[in-house]
């Protein structure tokens, strides 16, 4: 049974590779609607954790809580080629609804003119928004990011940036962002965590107000911070 | 003896210098402006001439070397005679009757044949129990050639229809399910990873996902399982033929007539290119969403 003022519950979870424990006794708490962003160097295990709270994979040991109805939007965008694009928004759904929910989720991304298109035509960043719509259409009380903008161009991400943080603020799902992108975390998150060896080595709110300006003291310093955190030295 | 040569004028020989902008090295600007591109409609219509040259060349070459007696009509009948022969094949009414048999023969063993070929392929792709019991068979009977069952499939099965389409669906099984098992197989699994997460079935992910993925190897395997059907065909058809081009060309070979003979082969033939045709208008309808992409 799942808590009302939680929407993701770890405790002591373990997950082995090959003898070795990428995670271990690893404890991590999400309120409803909190935008989390998880940060770490390769091999530290986010990418672990990001799997077993979507369902890909299992933990060895451990109490693993997740809401029944989770997202993902992965690095690529993992669209059917075969399928319209509307089609890959309500993938396995039927009927004339699922192509109107299609049309409304492909609206609120931007993408209303590329309803009918086929997912090789669009650039990245259309694709990955049509992921976005997909992941949108199950109303997901949980959101997972896994490092969805890593492969789009600057400008592109900054746009992405902007439309997660409205589509989050209208619906509200936790949401789990994978990145390395330091700022990106900063950005957007509630609340950053720094993963090293499969523990959190550091947890901390970002208080300060919406919009945030990436030249303003309190980003600085906790970039600053998060940066010293993963072994970047800045002077 | 050059480097003496060299040695001796080199001080009244020094070279002018490089005129880059007539010259093209390597750090030259190229030109690659519209004008310089050939119109599109022109360079067509010079590559259909250039095709054509070749083909033309040689019908004419041959059509003279007959007219002029260096080859026998025996050994090697005219363009003009074997014209001649299709007149007549079509006159007597034997191409009208052998066609749609042999058509038929090839196209009921290429239904059979792909039909198993292809739900053996799904079954072996999409299911770990299915590639368990017939991966491995297949894939040894694949290494047989079918040509060398004909003997074997006339002691079972007879000298009449049923031996050509035991041929033929031999023949057109193993194209079918080798394409039809490595397209399943090479869907991508982030995708099917993709699919587990939005909540689909097995059965939703396989008809949804794996299936129109697959598509354009499952064609592949057609096209080839085609080729392979109308190859089978002929070979079936030298089995004790009584109807069909195979019976035209039996026929012909027993009245020593070459130019019969050809004209039955370029049939065959034009089979062939058919089917092709016909394969590749399935594949542009079937695949609307792959890019269409083509080096020059």
């Amino acid at each position: 049974m799942l808590s009302h003022d939680h929407a993701v519950e770890l405790h002591g979870v373990s997950r082995v590779f090959a003898g070795r424990a990428v995670l271990d006794g690893f404890a991590l708490t999400i309120r409803p609607a909190e935008f989390v962003a998880i940060l770490g160097a390769s091999g530290t295990g986010k990418t672990t954790l990001l799997r077993l709270l979507s369902g890909l994979d299992r933990a060895d040991g451990g109490t693993v809580r997740v809401p029944r109805r989770r997202s993902v939007v992965f690095q690529e965008p993992r669209l059917v080629p075969a399928k319209r694009v509307w089609q890959n928004v309500v993938l396995g759904r039927r009927g004339t609804p699922a192509r109107a929910r299609a049309e409304a989720a492909l609206t609120e991304v931007g993408l209303a003119a590329h309803v009918n298109a086929w997912p090789k035509t669009l650039s990245g960043g259309e694709a990955q928004r049509v992921a976005l719509a997909r992941a949108l259409v199950q109303e997901p009380d949980l959101l997972l990011l896994d490092e969805p903008f890593a492969a789009l161009d600057a400008l592109t991400r900054i746009r992405m940036h902007e439309l997660v943080g409205q589509l989050w603020q209208r619906y509200r799902p936790a949401v789990v962002l994978v990145t390395h992108d330091v700022d990106e975390a900063i950005l957007l998150a509630d609340r950053v965590l720094v993963l090293s060896g499969g523990r959190i080595s550091l947890d901390v709110p970002v208080d300060f107000p919406q919009p945030r300006i990436r030249s303003g003291r309190d980003f600085s310093d906790l970039r600053m911070r998060l940066l010293s955190e993963l072994g970047v030295a800045v002077h | 003896m050059a480097d003496d040569l060299n040695h001796g004028i080199i001080k009244f020989n020094i070279p002018p210098p490089r005129q880059t902008s007539a010259r093209g090295g390597e750090n030259d600007l190229i030109d690659l402006s519209p004008h310089l591109v050939p119109a599109p409609g022109r360079s067509r219509r010079n590559g259909w001439l250039l095709r054509a040259a070749a083909p033309a060349a040689i019908l004419l070459a041959w059509q003279l070397a007959s007219s002029f007696g260096f080859v026998a009509a025996e050994v090697l009948p005219s363009p003009a005679d074997i014209v001649a022969a299709f007149a007549e094949l079509i006159r007597l009414g034997d191409l009208q009757a052998a066609l749609p048999v042999s058509l038929g023969r090839a196209v009921a063993g290429l239904a059979i044949g792909g039909t198993t070929g292809l739900a053996l392929g799904l079954f072996a792709g999409l299911w770990r129990i299915g590639e368990g019991l017939f991966d491995a068979p297949l894939q040894m009977l694949r290494t047989i050639p079918f040509i060398a069952l004909v003997p074997l499939f006339i002691t079972w099965f007879g000298i009449d229809e049923l031996a050509k389409l035991m041929v033929i669906i031999a023949a057109t099984i193993f194209p079918m399910y080798l394409n039809t098992y490595a397209g399943v197989r090479g869907v991508d699994p982030k995708l099917i990873e993709a699919a587990s997460i939005f909540g689909l079935s097995h059965r939703q992910t396989a008809w949804h996902v794996i299936l129109p993925t697959a598509l354009p190897s499952i064609l592949v395997g057609l096209r080839y399982a085609s080729g392979a059907a109308l190859l089978a065909l002929v070979v079936a058809e030298q089995i004790n033929a009584r109807s069909g081009i195979g019976y035209i060309l039996n026929n012909a070979n027993m009245n020593q007539r070459s130019d019969i003979i050809i004209a039955g082969i370029l049939v065959y033939a034009a089979l062939g290119i058919a089917i092709d045709l016909l394969m590749r208008l399935l594949e542009h309808l079937a695949l609307p969403w792959r890019p269409k992409l083509a080096l020059a």
